[in-house]
């Protein structure tokens, strides 16, 4: 298993729970869960921080990954999801 | 070593000496009928002709405000109401808080706010098409971002405005005292504690043809209970000295930011914002991955630098810089720079050995991954 605590991997798919966590530990939890993983692999960070919608897509440009986008979610968090390049 | 001036420079001894010279000589009311309040008033006009010249504005359309903040709402209302039938305000995504909720409460909530491209340039095409409806009271659009720099290609947004027969107010805070001052607007704001005057005091200047009515209660009394005559001397001198020095001191600090952007460029995970060229030339923002930008203020005051953060966590709202949203740019660990003709290359080469160590050592604190 790679990544951290915060990282559940649903086969090619994981999904960062970052609620309640402040700028900058949502990307932290982000960059920790993408370590070592495949390219391909999907990761869905879910946050509450306003400020990860801003965050995730530069993070994936600076990083040279792929911002995939925003999801919709049936909670109150924002869901924002990337592909491993 | 200051290095947080944009929108408050500190004040040189020629300026607060004129400050001291203000007092002594204008701390009557200028609107009374005896000897005393008359040399108040010819301070008070003398410097409001000189700050008028250097804004390229008419002194009789030169206005005096309570701040910057207040500048910017009252010509966004005088405007705004004198073009009735007419409700909707455009404004790049980019203009000041102050512009946008100015502009929101004024037009109760008729606000459109155009993109910029990564570079923080407004799009100008997708502007064109927004004053073509004839809805549009005004279009606001800065001459210069404070925050990332970014100088605004006016000639071409004022070409688009006319045409289309809408004032343009351009917001002139972080640019007046800096370079060239801005000459297509309709409508300009200034902010002299932006070029080393005191807080506390705006500057509105309107070309002659631009229609206005007073929206407040005090008819065309732009400052009703007057504005303290000694700031208005001061900052007319402050103007005045920045502008002896103009070029030298543009170039230098032009090329200071020039040495923070490479060297911040080749840190790793660091994002340097703004367009390169087309900027102040003492402005600069970079934000770094991983960093707390609260951390990284704390961290570097305890080190004896101050500097501004367009963080999160450093507003009280919690949300990120809108701007840097804008650019999308890293909002986290954000770092702001505004150098004042006072910092000297040796302040710039500390600041540059110092910025990895403390970037490294904020990430280690906070368990970040190692960054390429």
């Amino acid at each position: 298993m790679t990544g951290d605590d915060a990282a559940v991997a649903d086969g090619g798919h994981v999904t960062v729970d970052a609620m309640g966590l402040v700028c900058p530990l949502p990307i932290i939890e982000l960059a920790k869960a993408a370590r070592g993983r495949e390219a391909g692999t999907e990761i869905t960070v879910l946050c509450t921080d306003v400020a990860a919608r801003v965050d995730v897509p530069a993070w994936a440009r600076m990083t040279g990954h792929e911002f995939v986008g925003e999801m919709k979610t049936d909670g109150a968090g924002i869901a924002l999801t990337v592909r491993l390049r | 070593m200051f290095l947080d001036a944009s929108g408050s420079a500190p004040m040189t001894n020629r300026t607060l000496e004129a400050f001291q010279a203000g007092l002594a000589d204008g701390w009557t009311d200028p609107a009374r009928l005896h000897t005393e309040s008359r040399r108040a008033r010819q301070l008070l006009d003398a410097s409001r002709e000189a700050i008028a010249e250097a804004l390229g504005a008419r002194p009789e359309h030169t206005h005096l405000a309570h701040s910057p903040h207040a500048a910017i709402e009252r010509v966004i209302a005088g405007v705004f109401t004198a073009r009735r039938g007419r409700d909707r305000i455009v404004a790049s995504a980019v203009e000041r808080d102050a512009t946008l909720h100015a502009a929101t409460h004024v037009a109760a909530g008729n606000v459109t706010t155009v993109p910029v491209d990564a570079r923080g340039h407004l799009d100008l095409e997708a502007f064109a098409a927004e004053i073509a409806v004839p809805d549009v009271a005004l279009a606001a659009v800065q001459h210069a971002n404070h925050e990332i720099g970014t100088v605004q290609r006016l000639a071409d947004v004022a070409a688009l405005t006319a045409a289309a027969k809408v004032p343009l107010l351009v917001d002139a805070t972080a640019s007046i005292g800096h370079g060239p001052s801005p000459a297509h607007w309709d409508a300009l704001v200034a902010n002299p504690a932006d070029w080393g005057g005191p807080a506390g005091l705006g500057i509105v200047a309107l070309r002659p043809q631009t229609r206005w009515l007073p929206a407040w209660p005090e008819g065309d009394d732009w400052a009703p209970g007057g504005v303290l005559v000694p700031a208005v001397l001061a900052a007319a001198v402050a103007l005045q000295e920045r502008r002896e020095e103009l070029d030298a001191t543009s170039l230098r600090l032009h090329g200071l930011v020039s040495r923070v952007r490479d060297a911040a460029a080749a840190w790793p995970g660091v994002d340097v914002v703004g367009d390169p060229d087309e900027r102040l030339p003492h402005v600069v923002t970079f934000s770094c991955l991983y960093v707390d930008g609260e951390a990284l203020l704390t961290r570097l005051d305890r080190e004896g630098i101050a500097v501004g953060s367009g963080s999160a966590c450093t507003t009280s709202t919690l949300e990120p810089s809108r701007v840097l949203a804008a650019v999308g740019a890293l909002s986290h660990g954000n770092v702001r720079l505004g150098l004042h003709p006072g910092v000297t290359d040796a302040d710039i080469d500390r600041l540059v050995a110092l910025m990895p160590r403390v970037i490294a050592d904020l990430r280690a604190e906070a368990g970040a991954p190692e960054v390429a």
